[in-house]
């Protein structure tokens, strides 16, 4: 007898390997469980104005990227007239408009779509170098009044950003003096240099829908070792408030303008709300990461995808009724194919082109049977009448105006060829008796195998999770073992078990 | 009639020992049958040739039939046999078998009684040959048989049809035998899904142990009427160590052996299954797990036929021993 570990141990692998898959593509991908979940998706548009001082222009905005909290899925700009090229440099991509000459005033339009994603990945963002600013008298000696308070309070960058803040509030002459010099968000970046700790002011923005005309807001962006903060200079408040979007972010201008003047950037956000399935696409569109996902197809391959990896789905169906039920079918994964064919039809056409096309196979193929012929001619003239039934059916329907009857040329036609000889056999043999009931198995399969198939919580998991494959393998291995008793024996063998236990 | 209450529960199936046809797949035709010996047992027309090369009675081949342009060959093949028995090589469950009684003035009798002119066996020859009958429809070829002529013991056992013995054999031990007695609602077929009736037999004597029809036992055959406890199989002890030398013969360890009685000949292997049904559980009332362990406890062994014979005898039988006929 052979030993029975290594099958478990195959069983075991392919589940937990399957398992993991899945797992790892929600964690990583952020791919929901369920599906007809929504993401939340932020229209950002940014509308740059100047006057144009009848010279070439040059307008460079600095953009955003995928964030902590935000992915960028899809950006574009409208600016009629201009030339738009995004360049590209150290990493940092910014939107720059040329034009040759212009007059008067001008606005340029650049949007950005950012979707809400807790698991957003974004580059490691690079401490700025440390800057120390020398003021003069009296500024400097404020300054350092404030710093000394708070680094005494203080054990690290974080809690001396904090201390600073307070001590603004604490030294009132002080803090009255440097408002007067410079941006208090400014102010504390100097100070934290002074201190020798890496940190900047960064723009950002906060969403919320139907905004318009926002400006920027200014944010204190603290490091410590290869961590980041953000600190709202005004309230003092730690941490990134969950509808806070980073715009510029690189100790760079926010916008540069050459051969313009009043020059300013305002926003306006709309809120929408895209199924996830959209916003993955999206997301994972100009990826290159490691990502083996249907969603890295061109969509037209992915939509046959859809229907390829559906299919362990209906042979799964098949295995469990054969195995553990124990209903007959006519042909092991004839119902399946059908199956398939009930997804592109809809259920009800797809049965009623079924029993037409079957019943109407029967009767032709009951004359066929008297005429004598070979096997092989019999079947291929069965495949022909099919084919004529299908073309009669759909042309009528359509003249009827019924367009869903076009569908049943869905139908594989050579398995409903043997279907319809198998059953002309088993008639002649067994009865009509015996085909309603292995007909009606093969259908009732069918439809339980399309039921499943076209259920949207399984498309949703097969599409997306390939480990799943894994699981379904591991499954039908499993019940590839299974020695118990099939459901139809439990019927069948229960007059015996009654006569033998009395 | 509740849902639940024509359900029976599976951990009482299990201990009573019956045999599920998973369990069948798994552990025994998965596990004792090699793959490679299937062709064997699937192609009658092997199993006969090796059945000759080991000594088994088989019926008489008259000819065979391979192809398209042989077809006409049948009339001038059974002239001289006023019975015979048309068969698919590798037919399944019976199918395709057209058994004649006689012949006159050109015409065919079939069991029923209903005439078939030369021509009707011609088609029926074509279609075998275009394996309408054979398993996955593969090409077959057609093997004409002498007509088994019955022991008058089973007369009024059986409609229209042939009366076999079933032995299952599982290493060469015979473990559990039943007979298939044809009935006008199985159309003169022995197969019990189609309503056939079961009889188990006691493998240490050859008598009735009782009757089942459609699952439901019975004490009278429904056609003939005839008291079905008064059924004993003669040549018993010949009839099974035929079956159990099937086992060298075919190398299959789990098998199914249909025979039958010829008045003349006595016991005859009719064909091998290498994957025998489980009613014969029911024919029995008796399951077949508890006497497959048995056997396979005893482990690797070597016996003769004679020896695996009386080693079941002893230890399946119903009825105490009694002078065998």
């Amino acid at each position: 007898m052979v030993s029975r570990r290594p099958f478990y141990i195959v069983v075991a692998l392919l589940f937990i390997l399957g398992t993991s898959l899945m797992i790892y593509r929600h964690v990583a991908f952020d791919v929901p469980w369920l599906p007809g979940e929504y993401r939340q998706v932020w229209s950002v548009e940014a509308k740059v104005e100047f006057d144009a001082a009848d010279q070439p222009v040059i307008a460079s905005l600095a953009l955003p990227a995928t964030q902590p909290g935000f992915t960028l899925v899809d950006e574009s700009a409208a600016s009629p007239g201009y030339g738009l090229s995004f360049v590209d440099r150290n990493g940092i991509t910014r939107a720059e408009w040329s034009i040759r000459t212009a007059k008067g005033h001008q606005e340029l339009y650049y949007r950005a779509e950012m979707m809400s994603d807790p698991y957003a990945k974004s580059l490691p963002a690079e401490p700025p170098a440390v800057e120390k600013q020398i003021e003069k008298e009296p500024i400097a000696t404020a300054m350092v009044q404030i710093l000394d308070r708070a680094k005494e309070r203080s054990a690290d960058a974080f809690t001396l950003t904090r201390e600073i803040m307070k001590e603004f509030d604490n030294q009132e002459q002080n803090a009255q003096l440097l408002r007067n010099h410079k941006g208090r968000a400014h102010l504390i970046v100097d100070m934290l240099n002074q201190a020798d700790i890496p940190a900047r002011v960064v723009r950002a923005l906060t969403l919320e829908d139907g905004r318009r005309r926002q400006q920027l807001i200014d944010y204190v962006q603290v490091f410590q070792d290869d961590k980041y903060d953000l600190f709202d200079p005004k309230t003092g408040l730690q941490g990134r408030p969950e509808q806070l979007m980073l715009w510029e972010y690189n100790s760079q201008p926010l916008l540069d303008v050459t051969g313009g003047n009043n020059s300013r950037v305002t926003y306006s956000v709309v809120q929408k709300q895209v199924a996830v399935a959209r916003a993955l696409t999206a997301k994972f569109e100009h990826t290159n990461m490691l990502n083996f996902s249907i969603d890295t197809l061109p969509v037209e391959e992915q939509a046959l995808f859809k229907g390829i990896l559906l299919l362990p789905i209906g042979v799964l169906v098949v295995v469990f009724l054969r195995v553990i039920v124990g209903l007959k079918t006519s042909g092991t994964f004839m119902p399946v194919l059908i199956a398939v064919a009930f997804i592109q039809t809809n259920l009800v056409v797809g049965l009623l082109g079924f029993l037409s096309i079957v019943g109407v196979g029967l009767v032709i193929r009951s004359y066929l049977s008297r005429l004598n012929l070979l096997l092989v001619a019999r079947i291929s003239t069965v495949i022909i009448t099919v084919i004529a039934i299908i073309a009669l059916l759909s042309v009528l329907t359509y003249k009827l105006g019924l367009t869903e009857g076009m569908r049943i040329t869905f139908f594989p036609m050579i398995i409903l060829s043997w279907t319809i000889e198998r059953m002309s056999i088993l008639w002649e043999e067994e009865g009509p008796k015996e085909v309603v009931k292995q007909g009606g198995g093969s259908l009732l399969v069918a439809v339980l195998a399309y039921l499943a198939m076209d259920n949207s919580l399984i498309q949703h998991l097969t599409f997306n999770y390939l480990g799943l494959q894994l699981v379904i393998m591991a499954t039908v291995l499993l019940m590839g073992n299974y020695t118990g008793y099939r459901l139809s024996e439990l019927k069948r063998f229960k007059p015996l078990a009654d006569e033998l236990k009395k | 009639m509740w849902l639940w209450e024509r359900y029976t529960s599976p951990f009482k199936l299990a201990s009573l020992g019956i045999m599920g046809m998973n369990q069948r797949n798994v552990n025994y035709i998965g596990r004792y049958n090699p793959r490679k010996l299937y062709p064997l047992v699937d192609n009658k027309l092997k199993t006969k040739h090796i059945a000759v090369a080991a000594g088994v009675t088989v019926p008489k081949l008259i000819g065979t039939i391979q192809h398209q342009h042989e077809v006409k060959k049948i009339a001038d093949m059974v002239k001289d046999w006023p019975g015979f028995c048309i068969k698919p090589a590798r037919g399944s469950g019976g199918k395709g078998i057209l058994v004649i009684m006689r012949q006159e003035d050109g015409l065919f009798y079939k069991p029923n009684g209903k005439a078939e002119t030369v021509s009707d066996l011609e088609r029926h020859i074509s279609n075998i040959l275009a394996g309408l009958f054979s398993l996955g429809g593969k090409p077959d070829f057609v093997m004409v048989e002498d007509l088994i002529h019955f022991d008058n013991v089973f007369d009024g056992y059986s409609f229209e049809g042939v009366p076999d013995t079933r032995v299952i054999i599982f290493k060469g031990f015979p473990v559990m035998s039943m007979m298939r007695l044809s009935t006008a609602s199985s159309d003169g077929k022995a197969n019990l899904h189609q309503g056939a009736v079961g009889v188990g037999i006691c493998l240490r004597t050859g008598r009735a142990v009782r009757g089942v029809q459609y699952n439901q036992p019975l004490r009278h055959h429904p056609d003939t009427n005839k008291d079905l406890f008064d059924l004993q199989v003669p040549h018993w002890l010949k009839l099974l160590n035929l079956a159990a030398s099937c086992y060298e013969m075919s190398g299959l360890g789990y098998i199914g052996t249909d025979m039958v009685l010829d008045k003349k000949r006595g016991p005859m292997l009719l064909e091998l299954n290498a994957r025998p049904g489980l009613s014969i559980q029911i024919a029995n009332a008796a399951g077949l797990l508890p006497r497959l362990r048995q056997i396979e406890k005893l482990g690797n062994f070597s016996m003769s036929v004679e020896e695996r014979v009386a080693y079941a005898m002893e230890h399946f039988g119903v009825f105490p021993t009694q002078t065998l006929a």
